[in-house]
C-alpha cells in the first residue's frame, strides 16, 4: 500500500507528522491537565482539526491544478457542498431540541412557515446516507461541469472563469430562503454526531483525528494516482494536451475522472469541517475562498501535494494570528502573499527548500 | 417517423444493441494496396481554399515525401488525415474500408496512423522513457492506465526503441534536457511505440545538423517496409537522400507526383519552385 510512497520523502514526513500529531494532540488534551503548560486548549485541537481539513482541500486543488494544469477557482463551492450535506445530517440529529422544538422541521423551515421536510431533506438523517451524499453530489457536479467543459476542449483562463462563475452562481443560490438551507444563515446550532455530544472534547477529539485519517488517506490515494502511468498522463496533458490526443488518449476523460475525484475529496474535506466549525453558509461558497485556496497551494509549492497540504497549514495558522492582532492587514497580507509567490517564488516554499538541498548537495 | 425506427431498431429482439457490437469500422489493414488515401478533399478557411480538390493515394509500406512550397497545404493536410481538421467535403479512408472522417484524433492514433509534428513536442517534464512509455501501443482508457505496468515484453521493446534512437543511455534522464535533434529522434520514438502503420512525419528535419541529418534519413529509410512512411519536408538535399516517390503540393492540390528526377523536370514544379 504504501509503494506509491517510495522515493516521496515529503509525503513521508508529512504522513509522519500527521500521525504523531494523531496520537500526542488526544494525549495533551484529555490526560494532561489544563494547569499544566502542555496542555492544550480544545479550542486549539479543533483548530488543528480545520487546518487538516483545509490541508486535504489543498491536496484536491493541487491534483488538478499542480498535475493536470486546471486553476480551478472553484473548488471552494465542492468544499462547501459536502459540508452542506453533512450539516443537513447535523439538522436532522438536532430533532426537538432546536428553539421552535419542532421534531420534524429545523428551526429555519418553521420560521418560513414550511409544514413539512422538502424531498431533497429525505434520507439526511441517516448518517450513512448523508456520507454517500457528501462524496456523491460534488462528484455529480464535477462531473456534469467537466462534460461539458472538457468535452468543448474550454481550457486555462476561460476554463477558470467559468470554474469561478460557477461557485458564484452556487452562493446566490444558496443564499435565497426558498432553496432550503437556511439562507442567509446556513446551517448551525448542530448538538450531536452520530449520538456524540459536539461540545465534549472527546468528540473534538474524535473528529480531529478522523481529519488526520481523511488527510492520509486523502494523501495516499492522490499519490497513487500521480505516481501511476495516469499520473503521467496528466502531467503530458499539462505541458502538451494536443500532442497527448495524438498519441491515442481521451484527454477529456482523463480530466473528468480525475476532476471528479478531486471534488470528491474537497467534499470529504467539507464534511469534516462543518461539525469542527460548527456552521455552514453561503459564505463558503464565496469565489474568494477559492482563491484563497489555491494561494495556500501556490505558497506551498503546486504539483508536489505535500507542499500544497503544508501551505494550507502555513497560510491558514498565518490567518488566524493576523486576523486576530492586526484584523484590519490580512487580505492585504494575502493579496502581498501571492503577489511575492508568483514572482519570486513560483515553485513556492517546497520549491526554495529543494534549490536549497541542490545548493547544498553542490 | 425517424424515432419510430431508431425505437424499433434498437429493441430488435434478434439482434444485440448496437453499442455492445464492435465497431464495423475497426477493420484489420491489409498489407498490400493502399493504405491511405485521399479523395476529392476541400478545406478553406474564411474564404481561403487550404486545401482544393485533393487526391493522393499512399501505398502500404511506401516511403512518400510530400513537398511543396509555404501554404501549400500540407500541414493542413496532415491535420485533416489526423483528425484535427475536418474537411469541407471529400472522402479519406485509411486502408481499404475504415472512413477517417468523423473519427476523434485519439481513435484515429489507436487505429495506427501516427503523427510527428514539425516543432518537437515532447513532455519534458518527463523522462525519456517515460515519454515512449505513454506512447505506447495498448488500452489507453482511464483505469487500465491508472492500473499499468510494463510487462516484460513492453520492456524489452521499450529497450529496443531506445536503441533504434539512441537514446539508451539518457533512458531515465529528463527529456527537456535533451538537444533540438534528440528530441526529434525521441518523437521519432514515441511514434514507434505506439506501432502505427502509417507514420506522418512532418519536417523531420529541420534545424538539424549535417550529422543529425544523416541519422535521421537512415532511421527513416530503415522504417520504411515495414510502415508507411509520409514525410513532409522543406529541405531538397534531405528529400532527395530520402525519397522514393515525391508528391508536390501547391496550393492545396497536387501538382506532380513521381520520382524525384522525374519531379524535378517537370516543368510546372520549376515554376512554382523558381518563380515566374
Amino acid at each position: 500500500m504504501f509503494r506509491m510512497l517510495r522515493g516521496d520523502y515529503g509525503g513521508q514526513i508529512l504522513i509522519a507528522l500527521v500521525v504523531l500529531a494523531c496520537a500526542i494532540v488526544p494525549y495533551l488534551n484529555l490526560y494532561v491537565p489544563p494547569s499544566s503548560p502542555f496542555h492544550l486548549s480544545t479550542f486549539t485541537v479543533t483548530l488543528l482539526g480545520k487546518y487538516l481539513t483545509y490541508a486535504l482541500l489543498a491536496l484536491s486543488v493541487d491534483l488538478v491544478w499542480g498535475y493536470l494544469g486546471i486553476l480551478s477557482l472553484g473548488h471552494g463551492a465542492f468544499f462547501a457542498l459536502g459540508g452542506y450535506a453533512m450539516g443537513m445530517y447535523l439538522m436532522h440529529q438536532i430533532g426537538d431540541r432546536g428553539v421552535y422544538g419542532n421534531p420534524d422541521l429545523p428551526d429555519f423551515m418553521v420560521f418560513l412557515n414550511w409544514d413539512q421536510i422538502p424531498w431533497f431533506w429525505q434520507g439526511f438523517d441517516m448518517f450513512w446516507f448523508a456520507m454517500i451524499m457528501v462524496m456523491f453530489v460534488p462528484g455529480v457536479l464535477a462531473y456534469v461541469f467537466g462534460w461539458l467543459a472538457f468535452r468543448s476542449r474550454v481550457t486555462g483562463v476561460y476554463l477558470s472563469i467559468i470554474t469561478q462563475a460557477l461557485t458564484y452562481a452556487l452562493l446566490l443560490a444558496f443564499f435565497r430562503n426558498e432553496m432550503g438551507f437556511g439562507g442567509n444563515n446556513g446551517l448551525t446550532d448542530f448538538k450531536d454526531i452520530l449520538g456524540f455530544n459536539l461540545q465534549s472534547d472527546e468528540t473534538r477529539i474524535g473528529l480531529f483525528v478522523a481529519s488526520g485519517i481523511a488527510l492520509i488517506l486523502g494523501y495516499l490515494s492522490c499519490r497513487a494516482i500521480v505516481a501511476s502511468r495516469l499520473g503521467r498522463v496528466a502531467v503530458a496533458i499539462r505541458d502538451s494536451e494536443d500532442r497527448v490526443r495524438f498519441i491515442g488518449y481521451r484527454v477529456d476523460k482523463v480530466k473528468l475522472a480525475i476532476f471528479t475525484f478531486s471534488a470528491v475529496l474537497a467534499g470529504i474535506a467539507g464534511a469534516l469541517y462543518v461539525p469542527q466549525v460548527g456552521i455552514i453558509n453561503p459564505g463558503e461558497f464565496s469565489p474568494l475562498n477559492s482563491i484563497e485556496l489555491v494561494v495556500w497551494v501556490a505558497v506551498g509549492g503546486r504539483g508536489t501535494l505535500y507542499g500544497a497540504a503544508l501551505g494550507a497549514i502555513l497560510v491558514n495558522y498565518a490567518k488566524t494570528y493576523l486576523t486576530g492582532a492586526l484584523p484590519e492587514v490580512w487580505l492585504f497580507a494575502l493579496g502581498g502573499l501571492f503577489v511575492f509567490v508568483t514572482l519570486y517564488m513560483p515553485k513556492g516554499i517546497v520549491g526554495l527548500m529543494r534549490r536549497r538541498q541542490k545548493e547544498i548537495g553542490a | 417517423m425517424k424515432q419510430l425506427d431508431t425505437l424499433r431498431e434498437t429493441m430488435r429482439r434478434d439482434e444485440v444493441f448496437s453499442f455492445v457490437k464492435p465497431d464495423a469500422n475497426i477493420q484489420p489493414i491489409t498489407d498490400r494496396g493502399v493504405i491511405l488515401s485521399l479523395e476529392g478533399v476541400n478545406k478553406s478557411f474564411d474564404g481561403f481554399k487550404a486545401i482544393n480538390d485533393l487526391n493522393m493515394a499512399i501505398d502500404a509500406g511506401e516511403l512518400r515525401c510530400i513537398i511543396g512550397p509555404n501554404g501549400a497545404g500540407k500541414t493542413t493536410m496532415m491535420d485533416i488525415i489526423t483528425g484535427k481538421t475536418v474537411p469541407d467535403t471529400g472522402r479519406v479512408r485509411f486502408g481499404q474500408t475504415m472512413n477517417l472522417l468523423g473519427m476523434s484524433e485519439p481513435e484515429i492514433a489507436q487505429a495506427g496512423i501516427g503523427r510527428k509534428f514539425q516543432k518537437p513536442t515532447v513532455f519534458e517534464a518527463l523522462t525519456v522513457a517515460e515519454n515512449l512509455e505513454l506512447a505506447m501501443q495498448g488500452d489507453k482508457s482511464v483505469w487500465s492506465t491508472f492500473r499499468a505496468k510494463l510487462s516484460g515484453s513492453q520492456q524489452d521493446y521499450l529497450g529496443e526503441v531506445l536503441e533504434t534512437i539512441g537514446l539508451q543511455d539518457g533512458a531515465k534522464g529528463r527529456s527537456g534536457s535533451l538537444s533540438h535533434g534528440q528530441k526529434q529522434w525521441l518523437e521519432i520514438g514515441m511514434l514507434l511505440m505506439q506501432r502505427p502503420h502509417v507514420l506522418l512525419v512532418d519536417e523531420p528535419a529541420a534545424g538539424m545538423t549535417h550529422q543529425e541529418m544523416d541519422k535521421t534519413t537512415e532511421l527513416l529509410t530503415s522504417l520504411a517496409g515495414d510502415h508507411t512512411v509520409v514525410v513532409v519536408e522543406h529541405d531538397m538535399d534531405f528529400v532527395r537522400s530520402i525519397a522514393q516517390r515525391v508528391t508536390v503540393l501547391h496550393q492545396g492540390h497536387v501538382l506532380a507526383e513521381g520520382s524525384m528526377d522525374d519531379v524535378q523536370q517537370d516543368q510546372r514544379v520549376i515554376e512554382v519552385y523558381l518563380g515566374e
